[in-house]
């Protein structure tokens, strides 16, 4: 399958290269200073509640980390002019995109995993459940998948990374305060607003340890449009 | 190979390039020669399926670049004018991965990689990493990249774009190497490199076609090419009644009672134009073959009318 193999040689160009390693020192070392200062710090508080506020503050630099991570996907290679080589052979648009955020996935489950010795703490210390860890590193990753997806989308529309990184940090702001639009708004405008919101209606159990089909099917679904219009964003530039 | 039937392309509302038409058979080696901006890389990016065209139709090898791009793009191999390149990868593992991009099986993809680098002349950096090589050898594996998969048609846009004379003596012998195994639609502005390397031309200026054919069949649409350059010191007016007697003389620079004057006239004429000046009691300074009868041609063709004496 063609995406796989562009997939292979993205994540290649993000193990090889330094931007990569150093987007995820900065970010987990940043998740790991919020999590000593505010998930075991402060007052004596159940190994639940740790885990909890652990999820919490990863979400917020999952987000982050997929704004890094999916700024080059596309952008990039418009930026160096590798595009026509992609153009000119036989591949579907989908599967360059496919490719490009698959390779965006694996890096980013590489910064989740990494994070992993930070629940492996409060388990050693403390009581956590095997399923609360299960679900909220699901939700990370479902989370992750979606602003990913995003950035995919951003890296397809920007002229270069810097511009890439700012659309999707846009997108995905705008995502995650429809919850607030859902707050100053009337039904039944207010139940899209809320159902649409990135964080706020949906990240929340998988922080508790619940999963719920909604939220799951939520993040695919955000996943899914916008890699479709990625994929029409690629298309559409043929005929510029 | 290729038939391009009224083929135009907007970029907004500035036409990069209008009602193109032209076909190209089966292991021709094509120049498309044009002034910078003239329309060539629009063309080659809509042939190389990068670009979709405003109107008209392109079919190569039987499939429609439109209905069609994927059986086109398993046909061709495209080197735009910057050469696609992966700075972090050696040229051995860019152009494997090219390979089964575009369909080589992982079984043959080292033995086509060696086959690309043996034409190319990239064997001694099959190890090297992209971004430490010389502009020449980016080239070159901009070519490579672009043969791996033997197409039937190759692309090549400003092949020799940027690279040093010996460099492109180098970059036309592997096109010359091409022939025979490949169509090769081939652009550029440096007209020796064409003309030493192609079957055909085609001229295309302001986005339209001017002019098709071999450089002996545009040279005789022409009114023939080719010119003679002459330095004479004496009287303008006399040296260019004496010089008329050959054709179209166009008046250079004058200075120092020297006169500089193009004849358009072949070049086999000069030891008669010689005897004319010297017959003519002026002092013959320097007599040389002008510019090629391809220059003579394609400046005729982008420059419009000439100020003839």
């Amino acid at each position: 399958m063609k995406a796989l193999l562009i997939a292979r040689r993205e994540l290649a160009g993000y193990l090889r290269t330094l931007s990569g390693y150093v987007v995820i020192a900065v970010i987990l070392g940043l998740n790991g200073l919020f999590f000593n200062a505010y998930a075991l710090g402060g007052a004596s508080k159940r190994s639940a509640e740790v885990l909890s506020q652990f999820f919490y503050y990863s979400s917020g630099f999952t987000i982050v980390a997929s704004v890094f991570i999916s700024m080059r996907l596309l952008a990039e290679e418009r930026q160096t002019g590798t595009l026509p080589l992609l153009y000119s052979s036989p591949l579907r648009d989908r599967d360059i995109v496919l490719g490009k955020f698959l390779a965006g996935l694996t890096f980013l489950g590489l910064y989740v995993l990494c994070t992993l010795y930070m629940p492996l703490l409060v388990m050693v210390h403390g009581k956590v459940s095997f399923g609360h860890v299960a679900a909220g590193y699901l939700g990370l990753l479902l989370l992750g998948s979606a602003s990913l997806a995003v950035g995919t989308f951003g890296s397809a529309l920007a002229r270069n990374q810097l511009l890439a990184a700012i659309t999707s940090a846009v997108l995905l702001v705008a995502l995650i305060l429809c919850w607030l639009l859902a707050r100053i708004t009337e039904q039944p405008l207010s139940d899209v607003f809320s159902a649409m919101s990135l964080w706020n209606q949906h990240f929340p159990p998988f922080q508790s340890g619940l999963v719920h089909v909604r939220d799951v099917v939520y993040y695919l679904v955000v996943t899914y449009v916008a890699l479709f219009a990625a994929t029409r964003v690629l298309e559409a530039r043929r005929w510029r | 190979m290729i038939q391009v039937e009224g083929l135009t392309k907007y970029y907004g509302e500035h036409a990069a390039i209008r009602e193109l038409a032209f076909t190209i058979g089966q292991g021709e080696v094509i120049g498309f020669l044009g002034l910078n901006g003239a329309g060539k890389s629009t063309t080659l990016k809509i042939l190389g399926c990068v670009l979709l065209p405003t109107a008209g139709r392109v079919v190569i090898d039987g499939h429609d670049v439109v209905n069609n791009p994927h059986e086109v793009r398993q046909r061709i191999g495209y080197l735009p004018d910057v050469p696609p390149l992966y700075e972090e990868m050696t040229v051995g593992e860019y152009l494997a991965y090219v390979a089964q991009l575009r369909g080589v099986t992982a079984r043959d993809t080292t033995a086509r990689v060696g086959e690309a680098e043996e034409k190319t002349g990239l064997r001694e950096v099959d190890g090297e990493l992209i971004s430490t090589l010389s502009h020449g050898f980016r080239q070159r594996v901009g070519v490579a990249q672009a043969l791996v998969h033997k197409p039937a048609l190759l692309i090549l846009d400003e092949p020799t774009s940027g690279l040093d004379p010996r460099q492109i003596v180098e970059m036309r012998d592997v096109i010359r190497g091409l022939k025979g195994t490949h169509t090769v639609l081939v652009s550029s502005h440096i007209l020796p490199e064409i003309s030493q390397t192609c079957d055909r031309l085609l001229i295309i200026h302001k986005g339209t076609l001017v002019a098709q054919g071999t450089e002996e069949e545009l040279g005789t649409k022409m009114g023939g090419g080719g010119s003679i350059e002459v330095e004479v010191r004496g009287d303008r007016a006399r040296a260019v009644e004496v010089l008329k007697a050959f054709g179209a003389v166009d008046v250079g620079r004058v200075a120092d009672g020297v006169v500089a004057l193009t004849v358009r006239a072949s070049p086999d004429q000069r030891p008669r134009v010689a005897q004319a000046v010297v017959g003519a009691g002026l002092e013959l300074l320097r007599l040389d073959q002008g510019a090629g009868q391809l220059e003579s041609i394609f400046l005729r063709l982008t420059h419009g009318q000439e100020v003839r004496a």
